[in-house]
């Protein structure tokens, strides 16, 4: 167990900044606002907000990693659960959708735009 | 190079290689399937985070749960790949340019942050940190409330989507 703990705190061990993952989040949420704004698909809009949650999950736990604060890894839970319920809501307003219009395309439904 | 860089850069590629398969493919399905792939590579960081907790839920949540729920819609909806790219509208064209602008921003913004690596953990924080044990000292001494009210805010959801889905009630 000692032998562990001491391989595990080497000297000066090289990391990686907190900085590159926040990168990373960044280019992953504008690549899912990318996807929301260009594609006509409501499902992929949802995949692509999912992917937009993800990024904001990634910037909560690089925090939490910068800090040693375990609020950020809570933060990171809530936000999974919002995202669960707006799935089952969000998929069960495609299918009422499509039951009424036949067809998932964003640029088909425009009732309220008239 | 150390095998935490190499580790980070491999999930990081991989992550955005799969988001870009979901936007840009042409069919729901592969676009579901790429989205589970990010969903695995992104836990990948999350235990490079230091947050295994997460990772496990972002596992079983996501790419358990919400995945298989986008899938059976799929199937239900009986959807094929999608027929053209349709013409380019000007809200489409600006919204694209605007995603870039953003991109550039916080790119910019995040330059600019203090580099370096993150502080050690030290020998007992890497024995505690992002653990269950932990995690559940926090929610349930300072945030009971919010752990609460999400799950009222499941049951809600639960109940909103067999009312919305179904087409007599």
């Amino acid at each position: 167990m000692a032998a562990q703990v001491v391989a595990r705190e080497a000297p000066n061990r090289p990391m990686v900044p907190i900085s590159y993952y926040l990168l990373l989040a960044a280019a992953l949420f504008c690549m899912g606002m990318f996807g929301v704004m260009v594609r006509r698909n409501a499902l992929v809009i949802f995949m692509c907000v999912e992917l937009m949650l993800n990024a904001a999950n990634l910037t909560f736990l690089a925090f939490a990693r910068m800090h040693g604060d375990s609020v950020g890894h809570v933060s990171a839970f809530f936000v999974i659960a919002v995202a669960a319920a707006e799935a089952a809501i969000g998929l069960a307003i495609v299918i009422a959708v499509f039951r009424s219009r036949g067809s998932v395309l964003v640029e088909d439904i425009r009732t309220m735009k008239h | 190079m150390n095998i935490e860089l190499i580790l980070f850069g491999a999930f990081a590629l991989l992550t955005l290689l799969s988001a870009g398969t979901v936007i840009f493919a042409r069919s729901p399905i592969n676009s579901a399937m790429a989205l589970v792939s990010t969903f695995f590579f992104l836990a990948g960081l999350y235990v490079l985070l230091w947050a295994h907790t997460v990772a496990v839920l972002q596992v079983m949540v996501y790419a358990g749960a919400i995945m298989v729920l986008f899938l059976f819609v799929i199937m239900l909806l009986n959807l094929g790949e999608s027929p053209s790219r349709g013409r380019p509208t000007l809200a489409r064209i600006v919204g694209g340019a605007a995603t870039l602008g953003l991109l550039a921003v916080l790119g910019i913004a995040l330059s600019k942050l203090p580099g370096g690596p993150p502080p050690s953990l030290g020998v007992e924080g890497q024995a505690t940190f992002g653990t269950m044990a932990t995690m559940g000292q926090v929610v349930f001494t300072q945030w009971l409330l919010p752990f609460e009210a999400v799950s009222l805010l499941l049951l809600v959801a639960m109940v909103g989507a067999v009312v919305v889905a179904k087409s007599r009630i």
